[in-house]
């Protein structure tokens, strides 16, 4: 089966997939892990702020805002 | 190594316990600590910070416990103030336990902090709060097996009902006591990091006399952790903080 892959950022509202890879390195890498954002997690994008920028997921269970700097460096698999 | 009180401008009674309460964000926190320390509770700042503080004290078993409650987090190693504050207290501060508050509806999340804290202190009590919540869900959670993995009390708490608090606080206080006997699971790294760690260890213990952690300092080093090795410097003295760091940038630079 053939996965899209995009980052996270471009994930439509409403629509989910999985962490394929973190581009982030060090402090910011860590963060993002510690928020649950481990190779294979579900993340569901479930709404933007006006601006788009924060927006906000669910991830393993908790609302998690994320600024698109930071989303851009995590790449989904849509399933 | 300066006292907590000084540290931190906490004042504990001679005869009080001071247990740590944390959690991440909207895991019941609040609840549970107004519903342990009701009307006797205070609020400011962390020295230095602009960070929030509450601190109450109750009374358990005829023993006194000063209660802290710790910034909500997620983590206590990437770089937020919250993050800081929660992760300096329980290295530096030395609580006789601290409390991990978690959500039971979605404990895997929860386990990251609580392990997280596990690897600076021995003395942890698990909440497994919303147990209510994850029961309507249909999540059922096993307290006792999760000790045991853990090598932890877990407790099952609805904080927002009241059940599960005596429990609780009989964890707490056995914790603080020192009565608890326990063997917290700690995260095996990579062997090389491990390796690397466990060298860095031996080299800085003889430095942090009375730490019970060099490990977790010895990881934060090997990390290039900057804001835990400035923290864990201004409590040591300018020849110990001298090697320390100098011990930190070899094994950096290996
Ligand atoms: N169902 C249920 N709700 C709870 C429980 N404990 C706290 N809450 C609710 O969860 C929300 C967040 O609680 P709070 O104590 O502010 O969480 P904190 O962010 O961790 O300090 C509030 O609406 C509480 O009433 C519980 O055991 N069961
Ligand atoms: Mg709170």
């Amino acid at each position: 089966m053939l996965q899209t892959i995009i980052p996270l950022s471009r994930l439509p509202n409403g629509a989910a997939g999985r962490v394929a890879s973190l581009s982030a390195r060090g402090l910011i890498r860590r963060h993002l892990l510690d928020l649950g954002l481990v190779t294979g997690a579900r993340v569901e994008a479930i709404r933007r702020s006006p601006a788009g920028d924060p927006a906000a997921f669910n991830i393993k269970g908790a609302l998690i805002a994320l600024r698109n700097e930071d989303a851009d460096r995590i790449l989904i698999a849509i399933d | 190594m300066e006292s907590t009180s000084q540290l931190f401008g906490l004042n504990p009674l001679p005869d009080q316990l001071v247990v740590a309460l944390a959690g991440n964000p909207n895991t019941g926190k609040s609840t549970v600590f107004n519903a342990l320390t009701g009307l006797n509770q205070h609020t400011g700042n962390w020295p230095g910070k602009t960070v929030l503080r509450a601190e109450g004290s109750f009374m358990h078993r005829d023993k006194k416990i000063l209660l802290v409650d710790l910034p909500g987090t997620y983590s206590l190693l990437a770089t937020s103030a919250d993050e800081q504050t929660a992760r300096d207290f329980i290295c530096l501060g030395r609580p006789q336990a601290t409390v991990v508050v978690a959500d039971a509806t979605c404990l895997e999340r929860n386990l990251n902090l609580a392990l997280q804290v596990m690897e600076i202190s021995s003395r942890v009590v698990v909440c497994v709060n919303l147990m209510d919540e994850a029961r309507r869900r249909g999540i059922r959670v096993d307290v006792e097996a999760l000790s045991s993995e853990l090598g932890a009390p877990c407790i099952a708490t609805a904080a927002r009902d009241g059940l599960g608090l005596d429990k609780l606080k009989d964890a707490i206080l056995d914790m603080a006591a020192g009565i608890t006997d326990t063997s917290p699971r700690q995260v095996s790294y990579e062997p090389h990091v491990e390796q690397a760690a466990a060298q860095l260890e031996a080299r800085i213990r003889p430095f942090l006399p009375g730490w019970a952690n060099c490990r977790w300092v010895a990881l934060r080093l090997l990390e290039g952790d900057s804001g835990i090795i400035r923290a864990i410097c201004s409590s040591l003295d300018d020849d110990s903080e001298k090697v320390f760091l100098k011990e930190g940038a070899a094994a950096w630079a290996r």
